[in-house]
């Protein structure tokens, strides 16, 4: 079962327990929900800004709404999930502080994955080059990108202390969507970061 | 050789209690089915009509001659398949293609009912077809469906038996008629009234159905069904039978003629009264004054939502489907929605829109799969 997921998936269906009640944003063809909703007897629902993602979803039997997270959010009262998912989105977000925001308040807890930013072949890239960085997971132009929010580890970090958001896990991922260890050198090493955050006092 | 009815007939012995305390006697549903009931009788679907609908929703329609409204969609091997499905369609209560309605003979009088018929809701449409599935013997409804008004009553299923039933698909539809599609129905039932062979509701004894009226009802509203869009693309400016001006109030233009059409039609296979009692049905029709409100309405339901919306609608906007999915969402309900992109406004959910198709096709055969069909 491991094989249809995206390692990355992978890790984040990982931390998701038995009967837990789940929601996706931005989940795509609905790989992930279908794999929680079967593996971890999970009640899943999602959001998906592309129609054709929302048709392979409600093919799968999900129950899924074709709709954009940076507006529809807001639709959901609070404490409705145990865990809400927003996976290689985040970047792509028009309000980024706003939509974390609406994830922990919706969700008991938030699993937020991204692209690192400071990634040392990212640094490298930008630094001899001297022209917008590209890999795998950031393939696009400057003038195409839907990533419009880019960020670090350290980033993220900051802004979790200033907004008092707690994180409950961190973990780093290398370029073949593996875990590795976490230290002081993750902001240089890690390719993408997964959080689990939470909202303080909660 | 004797001639087949073109539908069947439900009878229902005991008088059916209308939301306005009034009773209708002797009500009678005509139906149609498609397709096979399987073995545990599990995989019907209901097929709610729009309001110049009926029952032949699909194959040919014999007042018409034409396809059936939906036969795009319904069918052998089509999204929904006959093969697999057992497809029923009722005309509604109210309506004039076979069920109780203010053509029908009214049994106290002997009389055709005329406004002598009580005014009915939405709810009341969906308490008889409640009737009409029971007495089929079927215990659940795989899925209710339908468009616009049609919409409605799915609606009205899914909060009024909404254990009888497992999927509900509304399309391009609302909780509640706004104040513009009020309007708009108000100006065609003044259009019906303002007819002299109207004569208050009477005209069956002398044949004299409002045709003047009742055609500029069914003009009005069959601009509220397309798009500004469509119509340009459709019509633009152009001329119906020459490169002139008539410089008289002929038909000069492609759309005058189109619109003539529609009305001349329509009048050829529609009762007015009907047209008064099914639109006031809408007019009242408006799930949030339910105890509750919204969210209360949808509490605690186990029916699969997939909804549908189409962007050029502006008689039943995506805005008001994004109310009812917000409640559904608080309530955590199962529900599903697409806004198809489409410059086709309102009708949209009659023609061959793929997108719309390929959706609902993925949704049906999730449902095929979870309900083991």
């Amino acid at each position: 079962m491991k094989s249809i997921l995206r390692n990355d998936l992978y890790v984040i269906s990982q931390l998701i327990h038995n009967n837990e009640k789940i929601l996706d944003v931005g989940c795509g063809n609905g790989v992930l929900l279908d794999y929680l909703s079967k593996k971890k007897s999970a009640d899943c629902r999602g959001i998906e800004i592309k129609q054709l993602g929302v048709n392979q979803c409600v093919k799968k039997g999900l129950s899924v709404i074709q709709g954009d997270a940076n507006f529809d959010l807001e639709d959901y009262p609070n404490n409705a999930f145990s865990t809400v998912i927003l996976s290689q989105t985040i970047q792509a977000m028009i309000y980024p502080d706003i939509v974390i925001k609406n994830l922990i308040r919706i969700g008991k807890r938030a699993i937020i994955s991204f692209p690192n930013f400071a990634y040392w072949k990212v640094r490298k890239d930008f630094l001899f080059s001297g022209l917008m960085p590209k890999n795998k997971i950031l393939p696009y132009d400057w003038y195409n990108t839907p990533n419009i929010h880019l960020c670090s580890i350290q980033d993220f970090k900051i802004f979790c202390r200033t907004n008092d958001i707690n994180i409950l896990r961190l973990i780093c991922l290398n370029e073949k969507g593996i875990e590795m260890k976490n230290n002081f050198l993750s902001n240089l090493i890690a390719y993408q970061v997964l959080f689990c955050v939470s909202k303080k006092g909660k | 050789m004797k001639v087949k009815k073109a539908y069947e007939t439900l009878k229902l012995k005991d008088p059916v209690k209308l939301d306005s305390g009034k009773y209708i006697n002797l009500c009678e549903i005509a139906y149609k089915t498609f397709g096979k009931l399987n073995k545990n009788k599990s995989n019907a679907i209901l097929v709610c009509h729009a309001l110049s609908g009926d029952q032949y929703c699909t194959g040919i329609n014999p007042i018409t001659n034409k396809k059936g409204w939906w036969n795009i969609l319904i069918g052998p091997g089509k999204v929904i398949d006959t093969n697999i499905f057992f497809v029923i369609c009722c005309n509604v209560l109210g309506g004039c293609m076979g069920s109780t309605g203010p053509s029908s003979i009214n049994p106290k009088t002997q009389k055709p009912y005329g406004l002598m018929f009580p005014v009915i809701t939405i709810s009341d449409m969906v308490r008889v077809q409640e009737k009409l599935v029971s007495s089929l013997g079927i215990k659940k409804l795989f899925a209710v469906i339908g468009g616009s008004m049609g919409g409605m009553q799915v609606l009205e299923w899914a909060t009024k038996f909404n254990k009888k039933i497992n999927a509900a698909i509304p399309i391009a539809t609302s909780y509640r008629h706004s104040a513009q599609n009020i309007a708009f129905h108000e100006i065609g039932r003044q259009a019906i009234m303002a007819d002299l062979s109207w004569n208050k509701g009477n005209y069956y004894k002398n044949k004299t159905n409002p045709k003047g009226g009742l055609s500029v009802a069914r003009m009005i509203a069959h601009i509220t069904y397309l798009s500004e869009t469509a119509l340009q693309r459709k019509f633009g400016r152009n001329l119906q039978n020459s490169d002139f001006f008539s410089f008289n109030f002929d038909t000069d233009f492609q759309i005058e003629s189109y619109l003539k059409h529609q009305g001349s039609s329509f009048v050829q296979r529609f009762d007015a009264n009907s047209y008064l009692y099914i639109t006031k049905a809408m007019d009242y029709f408006d799930l949030s004054v339910k105890k509750g409100g919204l969210p209360k309405v949808f509490k605690n339901t186990n029916v699969k939502f997939c909804f549908f919306t189409f962007t050029s609608d502006w008689l039943f906007p995506t805005s008001e489907t994004k109310i009812i999915i917000k409640s559904l969402n608080s309530s955590n309900s199962m529900v599903s929605f697409v806004e198809v992109k489409t410059d086709k406004g309102h009708d949209a959910f009659l023609l061959d829109e793929p997108e719309f198709h390929a959706t609902l096709r993925g949704f049906i055969e999730g449902q095929i799969i979870q309900q083991r069909i």
